[in-house]
């Protein structure tokens, strides 16, 4: 990342896409040719060219971790609304408590939020989703924000420095899901901070020198606090 | 279309009653991200015409029983605002209006990933708040920019153009008046990339050389559309800096 605040270089879907490599995620190929499918930004990576998408619903891929919303509750299951174009079904037998049958109700009930973990997907674009890991467990009190998917890298950092400050200067426990949706838990100062900060990180994602811009911000704020 | 009068639509210079070239297009002005509620939105001002797009999904597709195994399903819903011609009008789907509705869902789905998303449904609400003559084509215009917005995998940004015959003479982008008391009307949906055709009616009737002229002429002014496009919707993002 260097210096400069320039922006990356943004392509339409249908732009003809001059830089060499071999065709990855988010471009197609017509008369040997190289398209892009969205509107985003040109990424090449191991030779793979790739357009990263500015916008648009997440996907789910297995592994990730994702936070979603009870919105139905059945004898067996719960449905949970992960932002992706499909409900994914949360069976009792992927929960880490004893779930008698009819009883999922005094477990999670609608409205709930939970951390969970894509355990498979299929090609029809079915998705089951799993809490039986350490780490995974039901979200209580907080706050939840929604992001751009795509966004959620940079909300992230390189190797997780941009969250990492964020919960430095801030105090907030943070858990941020591939699917965009982020929990935000600690004073009520510090909830507002973050949910400034990512959304500053959100309209500026396609933006060079941005963890510089994200700390001067979160000192500036850090230095109303103290009166200052 | 084919009222008779005795309007002359193209003066002696070659002018049209306002004041354009055969092949020249009204102003034209797109706006990308209007919407804060929709997945992707786009609102379009084309000489007269005030065009409002909205793109909500992919999302699971309901009733059930129109979902696609492999695919997704693309509704496009049309509509005129009652306050967007001269005489109020009916609200709700008119037989018109449905047409347009099925013709334009047709050809958005020849330009986007359809088989990415299966059992889903992408909506597209194209709502006509001002019209002046070429709704149609313009809702094109502006549904594909709101589709791009959302963030929906598409082979080409698909453009909407009109032409027409006035007078006997082969013209761009016919406006209200030409519309009612000209000989012909031909919207289009061009896919400017690769040159093809996603859209073509005619109202009126024109020779063989005449449709072909016509063809050509709206294939030229896609062309400039569509770097009108690429200029809306790179500048949602670069303003931001």
């Amino acid at each position: 990342m260097n210096e400069k605040r320039g922006v990356r270089k943004i392509v339409v879907p249908g732009e003809l896409i001059k830089e060499m490599g071999k065709p990855g995620n988010g471009v197609f190929v017509e008369n040997g040719k190289m398209y892009s499918a969205y509107l985003g930004v040109v990424e090449i990576r191991a030779g793979y060219v790739n357009v990263i998408p500015l916008s648009g619903c997440y996907v789910p891929k297995k592994g990730d971790k994702v936070i979603g919303k009870i919105i139905d509750i059945a004898p067996m299951n719960w449905v949970v609304d992960i932002n992706a174009p499909y409900y994914a079904p949360l069976h009792v037998n992927d929960v880490p408590w004893h779930v008698d049958f009819g009883y999922t109700a005094r477990y999670l009930s609608i409205g709930d939020v939970i951390l969970a973990k894509v355990s498979n997907v299929n090609e029809l674009g079915q998705v089951w989703i799993t809490m039986k890991e350490q780490g995974l467990r039901k979200l209580e009190g907080g706050h939840i924000i929604q992001i751009s998917p795509f966004k959620v890298p940079r909300v992230i950092g390189k190797g997780g420095s941009m969250i990492q400050m964020l919960k430095e200067y801030t105090g907030c426990r943070i858990y941020v899901g591939q699917n965009g949706m982020i929990w935000i838990s600690g004073s009520p100062e510090g909830i507002i901070t973050v949910i400034k900060a990512i959304r500053m990180i959100e309209s500026e994602a396609h933006t060079y020198g941005l963890t510089d811009r994200i700390k001067a911000f979160l000192e500036e704020e850090r230095g109303e606090e103290h009166g200052n | 279309m084919g009222i008779k009068s005795d309007i002359r639509l193209i003066d002696d210079n070659g002018l049209r009653i306002d004041g354009r070239l055969p092949n020249q297009l009204r102003p034209i002005k797109m706006e990308v991200g209007v919407l804060d509620r929709a997945d992707g939105s786009a609102y379009i001002e084309w000489g007269g015409n005030k065009i409002m797009a909205a793109v909500y999904g992919p999302r699971e597709a309901y009733p059930k029983h129109v979902q696609e195994a492999e695919k997704a399903i693309i509704r496009a819903r049309y509509s005129m605002a009652p306050f967007s011609v001269d005489e109020r009008k009916r609200p709700g789907p008119d037989r018109r209006a449905v047409e347009l509705s099925k013709v334009i869902s047709e050809a958005l789905e020849s330009v986007i990933f359809v088989e990415k998303y299966p059992r889903t449904s992408i909506d597209v609400y194209i709502e006509v708040l001002q019209a002046d003559a070429g709704t149609r084509v313009a809702g094109i215009t502006a549904a594909s920019l709101a589709l791009a917005d959302a963030g929906i995998p598409m082979r080409d940004l698909i453009v909407g153009c009109a032409a027409g015959k006035i007078d006997g003479v082969v013209v761009l982008d016919l406006n209200k008046e030409e519309d009612n008391y000209g000989e012909a009307d031909v919207p289009m949906a061009i896919l400017p990339r690769t040159r093809e055709i996603a859209l073509l009616q005619m109202d009126g009737d024109m020779t063989y050389e005449e449709l072909t002229g016509a063809i050509e002429m709206a294939m030229e002014a896609a062309q400039t559309i569509h770097k009108m496009q690429i200029e809306a919707l790179k500048r949602k993002y670069v303003e931001v800096e």
